[in-house]
């Protein structure tokens, strides 16, 4: 099989029953993405496909050899981190980390979709909703983090939004 | 999981034709169908990948309604400027479930079909009819809390876990199939899903290899519309009660009301005698305590589901009081 992973091309010889998680930390080494449940109910394992975000334990390796895969590993380097993963070392969004990279990737969708104006199961109107932090809890409520580093984790996230769309960041004070 | 065959579909004919051979099973955002192939508890022997079928098209259809590809995610679908604009319940309906990133994933095709969160279906350890046909259910004397308080059967008291079916069923959704011999199908959705009885395995109506290309819903209702879902956690979990309601009021009286239950029973629930029993009446606690009643009436809990009675009672007079207010 072949993939396009953080822009680089990858081959690997794998069971067709290998999900995308597997492929990428156990024929890829890229070890990032995390395995928490394996059942789509904790979001360790969110990567980035064609820039959506979702669940790679959830879906077949098979199925992505098409697409543009982005990890955490094509987010950003130690010498170069993503706002994103500068925002959560600064604003402590996290203790043991497993849940991380997940965290991060999950965010970069999350921002992404609010940019174009998707509603949330919050929002009090579906056309143009304010994106307070009640927003970024509900919207990413598919990223559990068991040492409960929530507070941070929006603190970091509110700091890359309000950076890439301050007007937006007023009218929800 | 169980070795399979895989086959990606270059057409929904091929994919149709495909289908039909036996243990042979469509996957398209595949997240509710690898969640239990892991398991076990669904062992296709061959895969058909439809998720790159060109059915993710939301397109406006003649006489003011519109026409939903299959494979349209569910995020896609809620953040629609047509369902946002005329069809709010179902994209409230769609936002109340899952995650962002399952969304994504997620089907409009799929959501539909997506299997009961019975426990006990799950763990293939425990006796389920659903699972395995004739072996007991153990769900009625055991940890029932989520299951089906409606419409269940000595055999299965499973309930229908989608809150996007539940919001299609308040909009008279019709489901357009294609057949393994070419034959397209219109289907109501209150003809889609099907009661337990003795055959708790057979969840709808849909033929081998028959395949969902699209689903249509009517041009929109008049009236205010909502999706009230209840649950154990504020996000990111099945409903124990949900109402999709669309209730019209004018002069004073209710002109119409649509209502649609999740939560409650094997598929999405709706009953015509609560509905009628609102017309021409005007809003009132008396009148929407006498639809409860009506609701109610044949239900039957299991033990620790007996409290979804009571709730189902309060989620509809709470969102009845809602859309008259
Ligand atoms: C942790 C978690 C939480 C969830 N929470 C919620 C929730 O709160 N509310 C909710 O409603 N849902 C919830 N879901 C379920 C989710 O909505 C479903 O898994 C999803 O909608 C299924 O769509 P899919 O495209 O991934 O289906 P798949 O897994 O690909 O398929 C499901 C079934 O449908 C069949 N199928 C798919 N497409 C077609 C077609 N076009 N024609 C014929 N057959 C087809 C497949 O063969 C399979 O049997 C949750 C899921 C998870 C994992
Ligand atoms: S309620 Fe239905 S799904 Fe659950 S164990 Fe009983 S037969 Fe199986
Ligand atoms: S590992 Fe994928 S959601 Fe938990
Ligand atoms: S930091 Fe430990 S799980 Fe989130």
């Amino acid at each position: 099989m072949q993939f396009t992973i953080n822009g680089q091309p990858y081959q690997a010889e794998a069971d067709i029953r290998t999900s995308l998680l597997d492929l990428l930390r156990e024929h890829l080494s890229l070890t990032g993405s995390k395995k928490g449940c394996d059942h789509g109910q904790c979001g360790a394992c969110t990567v980035l496909v064609n820039g959506r975000r979702i669940n790679a334990c959830l879906t077949l390796a098979v199925m992505h050899q098409d697409d543009d895969i982005v990890t955490i590993e094509g987010l950003g380097s130690p010498n170069k981190l993503h706002p994103l993963q500068a925002a959560f070392v600064k604003h402590d969004g996290f203790q043991c980390g497993y849940c991380t990279p997940g965290q991060i990737c999950s965010a970069v969708g999350m921002l992404d979709e609010v940019e174009k104006g998707w509603p949330s199961h919050v929002s009090a109107t579906l056309n143009d909703p304010d994106f307070t932090d009640e927003e970024i809890r509900e919207r990413m409520s598919g990223n559990i983090c068991r040492c409960s580093a929530y507070p941070n984790i929006v603190d970091a996230i509110r700091e890359v939004a309000d950076a890439r769309e301050p007007v937006r960041a007023e009218a929800a004070e | 999981m169980k070795l399979f065959d895989y086959a990606k579909a270059d057409s929904a004919e091929t994919a149709a034709r495909e289908g039909a051979v036996a243990d042979t099973k469509f996957i398209a955002g595949g997240t509710n169908l690898l969640d239990l192939m892991k398991l076990q508890v669904e062992t296709p022997a061959r895969l058909v990948d439809i998720s790159r079928l060109p059915l993710n098209d939301i397109e406006e259809v003649d006489g003011g309604g519109v026409r939903i590809g299959a494979l349209v995610p569910n995020s896609d679908l809620a953040a629609s400027p047509i369902i946002r604009e005329r069809y709010e319940v179902l994209s409230r309906a769609l936002l109340a479930g899952a995650s962002g990133q399952l969304r994504n994933k997620a089907s409009t095709g799929g959501n539909l079909l997506q299997r009961t969160r019975c426990y006990y279906f799950y763990e293939t350890a425990s006796r389920c009819n659903k699972r395995v046909p004739g072996s007991g259910c153990d769900a009625q004397q055991g940890f029932n809390r989520i299951l089906a308080i409606l419409g269940t059967s000595e055999h299965c008291i499973a309930t229908h876990p989608s809150d996007m079916a539940v919001a299609m069923r308040a909009l008279d959704a019709t489901i357009v199939t294609l057949g393994s011999d070419g034959e397209k199908r219109r289907i109501a959705i209150g003809d889609f899903y099907r009661l337990p009885g003795d055959t708790p395995d057979v969840e709808h109506v849909l033929r081998p290899g028959e395949l969902i290309t699209h689903i249509e819903l009517p041009a929109a209702p008049a009236g205010k519309q909502t999706y009230r879902k209840v649950r154990d956690r504020a996000s990111y979990a099945f409903a124990l009660v949900s109402v999709a309601g669309i209730v019209a009021v004018d002069g004073g009286k209710i002109a119409s009301a649509r209502l649609a239950f999740g939560g409650l029973g094997p598929m999405p629930w709706r009953d015509t005698a609560v509905e009628n029993a609102l017309v021409g009446q005007a809003p009132s606690d008396a009148l929407f305590t006498q639809a409860a009643d009506l609701l109610l009436r044949d239900a039957r809990g299991f033990g620790s589901n007996d409290f979804k009675i009571p709730l189902a009672r309060r989620t509809l007079i709470a969102t009845l009081r809602e859309l008259t207010a």
